[in-house]
């Protein structure tokens, strides 16, 4: 049975992109732990707000785990300890009364701070404006029923196209790789019909831009899947590399 | 001689009473002319608009689109280049329009409130779209989609509007596959179906419990490309705080661009386009517990209102009935479970009220009350379509049980969904493959297995209907303003259906405004691009900034989603599911305090030109008071139940809404008329060309 508990917050707070940062402490009593994280936090906020203090800045929207804006590490994990969870989607339940939880934004060279646990990660739309799509316009395009697909493929690319884009990949890996969520991209189109016109372009265009922007290379350490909140498998990046080798051979 | 004295005066007195009596009547009679002329007055007041006025194509049902597009105007290549577009918003509608009209070589700047356009809140939509292909072979057709829409918003959409709609759901499947979007498939290769409420055949699409999300990376696959080409200005982590509007040379105010706020650097910035797009998506987080993102809002809306754009049916609001009932005080938010549970979940609550005591008190759990003692009350109720009857007559039938006592949890609101039927029939491992991660989410939240213990759930509001009035053409009562998606009113009438909603984002954005838009941006090609140093310009981002001083310089004691959640109970409270004219005019008072202890009670931390989110809250909780008047004042002019608009005076003796065809078979259309100001009603009328109207009925 969830039960109310007392615990101290130490969350990084840097006021831009261009300040210091540091760690700050503050106690919060009496917290239900049927509470989300974030609703944690926005009571963390709300006390802040009531002793005219700065709140904490951090990206949340949808609170159902779906839009990829929550971006925390807890407890030196992405998205917190719970496994295949966003953040919004953790809950106190996992924390013990009298714990110390330490709260810091993601943590890569492509994503800056922008204030406190808020990071650009304008890097992945740039990754995705450089191939993630069919080149479809509207208009014109066959019949859904047309080409069939096998159901198996179907539902693989399905699991490769559940990816939120929240970066917890490219947060969790020790060299800020943006493999699995360029791979989980181009493995979705691959397996499809519909994209595999274009595979190989769009696997070349996607890794070249990846690398243009700081993200560091894959080591396969699987760092990235293991955090990853909607568990994006590792077979994607092996998908992918094919996909950009065939590319490199035809060139 | 005293008795003619007296019988004198007695006549005099007699006299005297007759004509008190006559000037009375006389009074009386005059009282009731003038009330009557009054009424009548008032009546002959209301504007109405005609068909013509909200352009619908003449002609038969069926052929209303064909004509139109057949006659539309077109802009060819050569001018498309030289006009900008501006698009609001990057959910299904905006991101699909934005991405259409660059396709077609327009000059599109898009904006979005969030960090990246992929994640608007149409992500969040998990059951489906709908579609008449009729795969299946079920019987289904264009009509028959058109029919089941009408008939579910209880009458109270626009014909002409949802005809197009259905016609066009079948271009929208075939599009989206071709964008890879990965639906779910059958063992031979071809798309799987599976049935919503509301309907008798199976007709939508899905993609897991992730329809929504796979949709919006379609649409954001196409605007990426758009970006990628140059073709779209992406303006990620801006806000519109107005629409600029400029007059032509005949006077005539046109929407030529908007004030936005850069929200990471608090700078305020002006951007021109030759034609405004809104896609905001709706206004639900008015009661500020929703299924709603935390940052969806009905400011834009405002904005487009107060310019003069009418607000169509505010009172029409979405309670879905599936959702994770309320834990705490601290919530701040509520999740859906989708609609698709109910294709094998069964709804009940207990028969016996001393059942109900003990699951209340924890003493027991859903599934030690026998079968016997378990009260389907939807299947009871609605035998023809049993759990699976529109969203507004189970969220109602779930508050009728809940009202009575049968209500199975600590706070007595919650009723049963039940899979153990389910899992006897299927195997547990084929309902985990439909619907687990539905599964999985329910139990993070909730800490219980849904496959042991029947899952609780609980009305809340989900989408509004309601929005900014628009033409046939999409186009709002501001010429040059456009308005798309939910934001808009147009084709869910009283009530929107499951897997409608994605339908209508992506009808509007790929496959109605990028042609009907044209029509518009013909007569415009000569209009050159205006400087944003302009003094329409200037007096709007000045406006802009007073608002913001003015908020800023409260410093109060009170938070604000400590006032926006007190608005919330409010609109729960008095504008819910249950409406009374007695409710709703002490709602109103109510709201009205809440504006006051709002602007002079509101404590903003911070500085306006630097990242502020309780700057951003506070902007769009002034916006959400004001909507939440309106949504009030609607739904007490509404004497009737239509959809999701109960009101307790009219329902039927077994409970059932009970519409007033002779009275309100039009659209309720507000217009601004000034700060504080009661707005006026604008009636657009509806007569029912096509379809007979009838008592909506989901029993046989």
């Amino acid at each position: 049975m969830d039960q109310y508990i007392d615990i101290k917050v130490r969350v990084w707070r840097q006021a831009g992109p261009k300040a210091q940062g540091h760690f700050e402490t503050y106690e919060l009593k009496h917290v239900f732990q049927g509470a989300s994280f974030l609703e944690m936090i926005d009571i963390l906020n709300e006390q802040l707000v009531a002793e005219h203090k700065d709140p904490v800045t951090y990206d949340h929207d949808c609170r159902e785990g779906i839009c990829g804006m929550c971006s925390m590490y807890v407890n030196g994990h992405p998205h917190g300890p719970d496994s295949a969870i966003t953040t919004c989607q953790l809950h106190m339940r996992k924390f013990k009364d009298g714990e110390t939880i330490t709260v810091e934004p993601w943590r890569s060279r492509a994503f800056p701070v922008i204030k406190d646990l808020m990071v650009d990660r304008g890097a992945y739309d740039k990754i995705m404006q450089a191939g993630g799509f069919v080149s479809v316009n509207t208009g014109g395009v066959p019949d859904a029923n047309a080409i069939p697909i096998p159901k198996p493929v179907a539902d693989e690319a399905m699991d490769a196209a559940s990816c939120i884009g929240c970066g917890a990949c490219a947060a969790a890996c020790k060299n800020g790789s943006a493999m699995l969520f360029v791979a989980a991209k181009v493995s979705q189109l691959a397996l499809l019909p519909q994209g595999k016109v274009e595979a190989a372009a769009r696997a070349k265009a996607m890794v070249a831009k990846m690398d243009e922007l700081g993200f560091g290379n894959c080591t396969n350490t699987g760092a990235c899947a293991a955090e990853c909140p909607k568990s994006v498998s590792l077979a994607n990046i092996a998908r992918l590399n094919r996909e950009f080798l065939a590319a490199k051979f035809k060139d | 001689m005293a008795k003619k004295e007296e019988i004198i005066e007695a006549a005099k007195v007699t006299a005297k009473k007759v004509a008190i009596k006559a000037a009375q009547a006389a009074v009386e009679a005059a009282e009731v002319v003038v009330d009557k002329a009054a009424k009548a007055m008032k009546e002959a007041a209301t504007p109405v608009i005609t068909p013509e006025m909200a352009k619908i194509p003449a002609g038969p049902l069926e052929l209303k689109w064909t004509n139109y597009k057949n006659h539309q105007k077109l802009v060819n290549p050569a001018n498309k280049r030289r006009l900008d577009i501006i698009v609001i918003g990057t959910g299904l509608a905006g991101a699909s329009a934005a991405a259409s009209l660059a396709e077609m070589g327009f000059n599109v700047l898009n904006f979005c409130i969030q960090d990246s356009p992929r994640r608007a809140h149409s992500i969040a939509a998990q059951g489906g779209i709908n579609a008449a292909k009729n795969y299946q072979n079920d019987g289904d057709s264009v009509y028959r989609l058109y029919y089941d829409t009408i008939k579910g918003g209880d009458y109270r959409a626009r014909e002409a509007n949802v005809y197009r709609l259905a016609e066009v759901s079948n271009n929208i499947i075939d599009q989206c596959v071709a964008q890879g979007v990965p639906f779910a498939r059958e063992y031979g290769g071809l798309l799987d179906n599976r049935s919503f409420g509301g309907a008798q055949v199976s007709r939508t699409f899905y993609a897991k419990g992730q329809t929504g999300q796979q949709l919006l990376l379609g649409a954001y696959s196409a605007l990426s490309r758009q970006i990628g080409k140059g073709k779209v200005k992406m303006y990620t982590r801006y806000e519109m705080l107005d629409i600029v509007l400029i007059p032509d040379e005949n006077g005539e105010k046109r929407a030529r661009g908007i004030i936005a706020r850069n929200l990471v650097t608090g700078r305020i910035e002006r951007f021109f386009a030759h034609a405004v797009v809104v896609g905001s998506g709706g206004y639900g987080n008015t009661f500020f517990l929703s299924t709603n993102a935390m940052a969806s809002n009905g400011s834009a809306a405002m904005q487009m209102y107060r310019h003069g754009a009418y607000f169509a049916n505010p009172c029409y609001a979405q309670i879905h009935p599936t959702c994770i009932p309320k834990h705490g005080d601290f919530q701040s938010k509520l999740t859906l479970m989708s609609e698709s549970l109910r294709n094998d979940g069964r709804i009940w609550v207990p028969k016996k009220l001393e059942d109900a005591k003990r699951l209340q008190a924890g003493e027991i759990k859903g599934r030690d009350i026998p079968e016997e003692d378990r009260d389907y009350y939807l299947e009871r109720r609605y035998p023809a379509f049993g759990n699976l009857v529109p969203r507004d007559v189970a969220s109602r039938a779930a508050k009728e049980r809940c009202d009575k006592g049968y209500g199975v949890n600590n706070t007595g609101l919650a009723v049963f969904l039940d899979f153990s039927e389910a899992i006897q029939r299927l195997g547990k491992d084929v309902v985990a493959q439909k619907y687990g991660n539905l599964f999985q989410m329910y139990e993070k939240i909730v800490d219980e297995n849904p496959y042991e213990n029947p899952m609780m759930i609980f009305p809340a509001i989900h989408y509004t209907m309601g929005g900014i009035w628009v033409d046939y053409e999409l186009q709002t009562s501001v010429k040059g303003l456009f308005c798309i998606g939910e934001a808009n009113f147009s084709d869910h009438g009283a009530n929107r259906l499951g897997a409608s909603a994605l339908m209508q984002g992506l009808a509007d954005g790929y496959f109605v405004l990028p042609y009907t838009i044209q029509n518009y941006l013909a007569d415009q090609i000569g209009v050159p691009r205006m400087s944003t140093d302009l003094p329409e310009f200037a007096a709007a981002e000045k406006a802009v900034q007073d608002k913001i001083d003015r908020l800023m310089a409260i410093q109060g004691n009170r938070s604000v989603d400590s006032i926006h959640k007190e608005l919330g109970l409010i609109m729960w409270d008095f504008v819910g599911m249950g409406r009374t004219a007695e409710g709703l005019k002490e709602g109103i008072k109510k709201i009205d305090a809440i504006k006051k202890e709002f602007w002079t009670n509101v404590y903003i931390p911070g500085e306006a030109n630097s990242l502020n989110n309780e700057l951003e809250k506070a902007l769009r909780l002034a916006d959400f008071i004001e909507i939440g008047r309106l949504m009030a004042v609607d739904a007490l002019h509404r004497e009737e139940s239509c959809g999701g608009h109960f009101r307790e005076e009219y329902q039927t003796p077994e409970g059932e809404a009970l519409r007033q065809d002779d009275k309100f078979s039009y659209v309720g259309c507000w217009k601004y008329m000034g700060e504080d100001q009661e707005p006026q009603l604008i009636k657009e009328p509806l007569d029912y060309e096509f379809t007979e109207r009838k008592t909506r009925n989901y029993k046989n």
